[in-house]
């Protein structure tokens, strides 16, 4: 660097924008709810001003819902039933991490995949609701059957994901501990497990995902207590803001599902760059 | 710190489907490289030199003919010939130091003596103060540096590399054939370890080595066995430099002539 020599150079300084304020801040979160805040008014209006009072039984209006949320919360019923269910999938992911060692073997050894793979591809298509009649003659009414239904939401989507992420390993992955004199078996566990985990940790999530959804079915049709029960329950006795609440919370555990499992991808494997997708 | 011999070493691979013709990969490729060398094989892209360093690591074996470190033929992959690959092929869920030590804990070796190893292959590559980073943390450059702790650390009799260099942006490129091209200058002779590079780039293997092996395009034979006896660290503006360039890029234009 001469001095003299920028002379021709013309830099033009922008102002670095200033940080906007807290208010702001808040204003720009609270405007991506201003089409919701619109529709939830209009709705309370249709509700209120525009449905005859039979009608109106089945789209209450928002305020009436957030009462009976607050009834729901209140009283403890709410949280037995989402207890409830999340306790049915939480026992049946446990059986289906059973899937997590079958696909590791399906994806490394030919042999496991020839014998496994025509009856896991068989099986697969079924969708889980479709084994509803069966599980209940087999297993009558009750957290087993449920469990049953929602062990086949959350089986297929880990299996398929861990046999993928076992088979896409970089060739060079397993050559590289090979000729660093890594033995089978430590390619095994040290190479392969670990190379297919964020893999797996996705098929986790997409089973939970579908496991949830074939929980409400499964407490639908042969449950006593859970949030597919709650809001079934409640159409017999026409409770229409209790269904809506219902379905809401079904909708948010949800969400907090897929999230925790995502968060816990991101501190478990910081390594990983796939795990946000 | 041993001898690689390669004879009459014939790769075909089958064809695909019964219409397919087999592919004659390399012909009756022999030559030797002696203790402490560096050797290049340069060839064309397809011309099967990277098949023949899959063999001498043995991830494949010759259809025909032997590939013997210090006599004995080699068989199933082992740390005694480490490789370093084009793609860096680093473990994504191990750091830097992690990395370095995959293949002294596969050996064996108490942490104490597993440790100062590492230390001293970080400070070769000049990776200093990386340790805890992530490979995807690491430029092109940096990787390959890992990649090559990596093999070196296990003191390997022999160390292979897989145009380790293809990869990376020309001022990396060049960056690293120099440092290679120091670390060969400098270190002790009996020190050195028996290296075989595959590589396309005539500077690359005119730069870093003793002998030159170039192979022809398909299938693979022997056109010119080079020996390159320029003092190191080379000096590439020096007329012999130029000269003996000349001289191969002649031999590997001749290829690329006949194919036409």
């Amino acid at each position: 660097m001469t001095t003299g020599v920028t002379t021709g150079i013309t830099t033009r300084v922008t102002p670095m924008p200033r940080p906007p304020g807290l208010l702001w801040r808040a204003f720009g979160k609270l405007r991506r709810l201003a089409l919701m805040a619109v529709l939830l008014c209009i709705w309370q209006y249709v509700s209120l001003r525009v449905l005859d009072s039979t009608s109106r039984t089945l789209l209450p209006p928002p305020t009436l819902i957030f009462t009976a949320a607050w009834e729901l919360i209140s009283s403890g019923e709410l949280l037995r039933h989402a207890r409830d269910s999340l306790k049915r999938e939480m026992v049946a992911f446990l059986w289906a991490s059973i899937s997590i060692p079958i696909g590791i073997a399906m994806g490394w050894f030919r042999i496991v995949d020839e014998q496994l793979d025509a009856i896991m591809e068989m099986l697969r298509p079924i969708p889980p609701l479709a084994w509803i009649p069966l599980s209940i003659l087999w297993f009558g009414i009750g957290d087993e059957q449920n469990q049953f239904i929602i062990f086949l939401g959350i089986f297929f989507p880990i299996l398929l994901n861990t046999i993928n992420g076992v088979k896409g390993i970089e060739p060079n992955l397993i050559r590289a501990a090979r000729c660093l004199g890594a033995s089978e078996a430590q390619i095994l566990w040290r190479i392969v497990v670990k190379a297919a985990l964020p893999q797996i940790v996705t098929g986790i999530r997409i089973g939970l995902g579908v496991g949830w959804m074939a929980l409400v079915a499964a407490e639908l049709v042969g449950a006593n207590s859970g949030l597919g029960f709650l809001i079934n329950d409640a159409r017999t006795v026409l409770r229409t803001d209790y269904i809506i609440v219902g379905m809401a919370s079904i909708g948010v555990i949800g969400l907090l599902l897929d999230q925790l499992i995502r968060e816990l991808g991101r501190r478990l494997l910081p390594w990983s760059r796939g795990m946000d997708r | 710190m041993s001898q690689l011999t390669v004879e009459d070493v014939t790769k075909i691979y089958p064809g695909h489907s019964a219409s397919d013709e087999p592919v004659l990969a390399l012909d009756d490729v022999s030559f030797h490289v002696e203790d402490h060398e560096f050797c290049s094989v340069l060839g064309h892209s397809g011309c099967g030199k990277t098949t023949l360093l899959t063999m001498m690591a043995g991830f494949e074996q010759p259809s025909a003919g032997s590939i013997r470190v210090d006599g004995k033929p080699v068989g199933k992959p082992t740390w005694q010939r480490s490789v370093v690959f084009q793609d860096y092929a680093l473990f994504p869920w191990m750091t830097v130091h992690d990395n370095i030590s995959f293949g002294l804990e596969m050996k064996g070796l108490a942490v104490a003596e597993r440790e100062e190893i590492i230390r001293r292959h970080i400070e070769l590559v000049g990776l200093g103060g990386f340790e805890k980073r992530y490979p995807h943390q690491l430029s092109g450059g940096m990787k390959q540096r890992v990649s090559i702790a990596r093999a070196l650390a296990v003191d390997p009799k022999v160390l292979l590399m897989d145009e380790p260099f293809a990869a990376l942006d020309a001022q990396n490129r060049a960056l690293m054939q120099e440092e290679m091209g120091r670390l060969l200058a400098n270190s002790d002779i009996e020190q050195r370890k028996t290296m075989i590079l595959v590589t396309h780039s005539i500077d690359e293997a005119v730069i870093l080595s003793d002998r030159i092996i170039v192979l022809t395009r398909r299938p693979g034979r022997v056109k010119a066995n080079v020996i390159v006896d320029l003092p190191r660290p080379r000096d590439e503006e020096s007329p012999e430099f130029i000269a003996l360039k000349r001289q191969i890029r002649d031999l590997i234009h001749d290829e690329f002539e006949v194919e036409r």
